[in-house]
């Protein structure tokens, strides 16, 4: 180190003590085994989540959010200001990026039942956190203003309208009114800029606070492994730079599919037009959009869509609640009910996702 | 006058300043959620109320064709089936909201969304949407189309 960072170092570590901090990173231990490819997930979720509030607050330096001034807003993007073409490519790529390695991570924790006591909390706050990114992701989608968003958003607020009893004023809450409409924008605007971030950061934070304060997951069998056959590798520096590596090659792929494959804007939303054909929502939708098309209108006494909606709440939460139904894994007996679910639910999303894309 | 020092007067002076606080925050939450809640509940903003609207020329319309009429802030689908007959329903499906459309190739109006299907009085016939679209008049005077509620 330089002498005048060398000095600097001394100074901010007489008023905060580093020592222990980096004693504390230095015994941090990565377990190594044939599964620990997964590990990488969480951090590479946590590299595209920067590269959104990065490219978000650019973006947010020339979007308009209103009615008006929205899609032409993004043209203005795309077209005259410098390199504002890759920069909104960037967020719509990264957007989806994000969702697929947060899904893989989720997944992967999942069959490693990561989630047993005592991680219970921080399966949690990765599981909201999972939620607030759909909800990233159906905000973000209105605010271009075309024909596809303004449709996809009629279509995802109206299903929340089914719920009973609740579904009607959370309906209003989203639109703004009875109708999608600029005041649509407006409030969609503000939680995808505002009120999103500001609770996924705060849940963010907790997340990496557990996962520091317990250490990574090890896997179950690592309980009748000797001590000295329980391979691992430092954190720092082994582990991070990993890392990132994994993360240059992230980038790589975002800046190929950003350049090449630009995403599109469409045509400008308009409310007296007939919903284009081939209309879809996003692929991380597209599951529950196909499942949908397939309920009848009555299922008994019950409204398709109510029930649809309903049965796919209902599995969500108790696929967040895990940790707490299945007490074999915690006491670390090896539970293959959790196998058998988790491949039925990867299993449903894949060929929905398949034929809702092929359809 | 009461003996302060007994244990049951202080008990009381406890539970009193507990009622107190308890009442103060909740009536303070009440205080700040109420306007917050209120102020995000949209409000009713006037509509002018439209009857009826003008659509166009008879000869606007070609045989075997829908278009999207503006009915007030909602789309109104006009029909010409293939026999030069006029027929008109809201444009809003039944089901989630979408806006239909006329599908020559099958003479139905048909929503892109999900699928639904239409005859041409209407009727939902397949696919999810759950009951008929609301019918508008038709009255064509001379040259002029006009589509008005049904009352």
């Amino acid at each position: 180190m330089k002498p005048t960072l060398q000095k600097l170092y001394a100074w901010v570590d007489e008023r905060l003590e580093l020592g222990d901090l980096i004693k504390f990173m230095a015994k941090k231990y990565v377990p190594v085994h044939r599964h620990s490819i997964w590990y990488y997930f969480g951090g590479v979720s946590l590299f595209l989540f920067i590269i959104q509030v990065i490219t978000g607050i650019l973006l947010l330096m020339y979007y308009k959010g209103s009615e008006e001034l929205a899609f032409e807003s993004i043209q203005f993007i795309m077209s005259k200001v410098a390199f504002g073409w890759l920069i909104r490519s960037l967020h719509s790529w990264t957007a989806n990026l994000f969702i697929l390695t947060t899904m893989i991570h989720m997944f992967s924790v999942f069959f490693e039942r990561a989630y047993r006591k005592p991680r219970e909390m921080t399966w949690l706050s990765g599981m909201l956190m999972l939620f607030l990114l759909l909800g990233f992701g159906f905000t973000g989608y209105l605010l271009p203003w075309n024909e596809l968003a303004f449709f996809a958003t009629k279509v995802g607020t109206e299903i929340t309208g089914v719920v009973p009893i609740v579904g009607k004023p959370i309906l209003q809450f989203m639109r703004g009114g009875d109708d999608v409409t600029g005041a649509t924008l407006s409030r969609l605007f503000g939680f995808h800029v505002a009120v999103l971030p500001g609770i996924f950061t705060v849940l963010l934070g907790a997340h990496l606070l557990f996962v520091n304060r317990q250490g990574m997951s090890e896997p179950l069998h690592y309980a009748d492994t000797p001590e000295k056959e329980r391979k691992t590798m430092p954190f720092f520096p082994n582990f991070l730079l990993r890392d990132m590596l994994f993360w240059l090659l992230v980038l790589n792929v975002l800046a190929i599919l950003a350049v090449f494959f630009p995403w599109e804007l469409g045509t400008k939303a308009d409310p007296f037009a007939s919903a284009p054909e081939g209309i879809k929502p996003e692929w991380y939708f597209l599951f529950m959009f196909q499942t949908l098309k397939y309920i009848p209108a009555k299922v008994w006494i019950i409204d398709g869509e109510v029930l649809g909606v309903l049965t796919f709440g209902l599995a969500g939460f108790l696929w967040m609640m895990v940790p707490f139904w299945d007490r074999k894994s915690s006491r670390g007996e090896h539970n293959r009910y959790i196998n058998y679910i988790g491949l039925f639910v990867v299993m449903y999303i894949l060929l929905f996702t398949i034929i809702g894309w092929l359809a | 006058m009461p003996d302060i020092s007994d244990p049951n007067v202080q008990q009381n002076k406890r539970d009193f300043l507990r009622y107190i606080l308890f009442g103060g925050v909740t009536a303070w939450l009440a205080a700040v959620l109420y306007p917050v809640m209120a102020y995000l509940k949209p409000p009713k903003q006037a509509e002018v109320v439209v009857n009826s609207v003008k659509a166009g020329k008879v000869s606007d319309f070609a045989n075997d064709s829908g278009s999207i009429v503006k009915f007030g802030n909602k789309p109104v689908i006009l029909i010409r089936n293939p026999k030069g007959e006029f027929k008109a329903f809201s444009a809003v499906c039944t089901h989630l909201d979408c806006t239909v459309s006329y599908r020559k190739d099958f003479g139905m109006i048909w929503c892109a969304c999900h699928n639904g299907k239409y005859d041409l009085n209407g009727r939902n016939v397949s696919g999810p949407p759950p009951r008929p679209l609301d019918e508008f008049r038709v009255t064509v005077q001379g040259e002029e189309v006009s589509i008005s509620k049904i009352s």
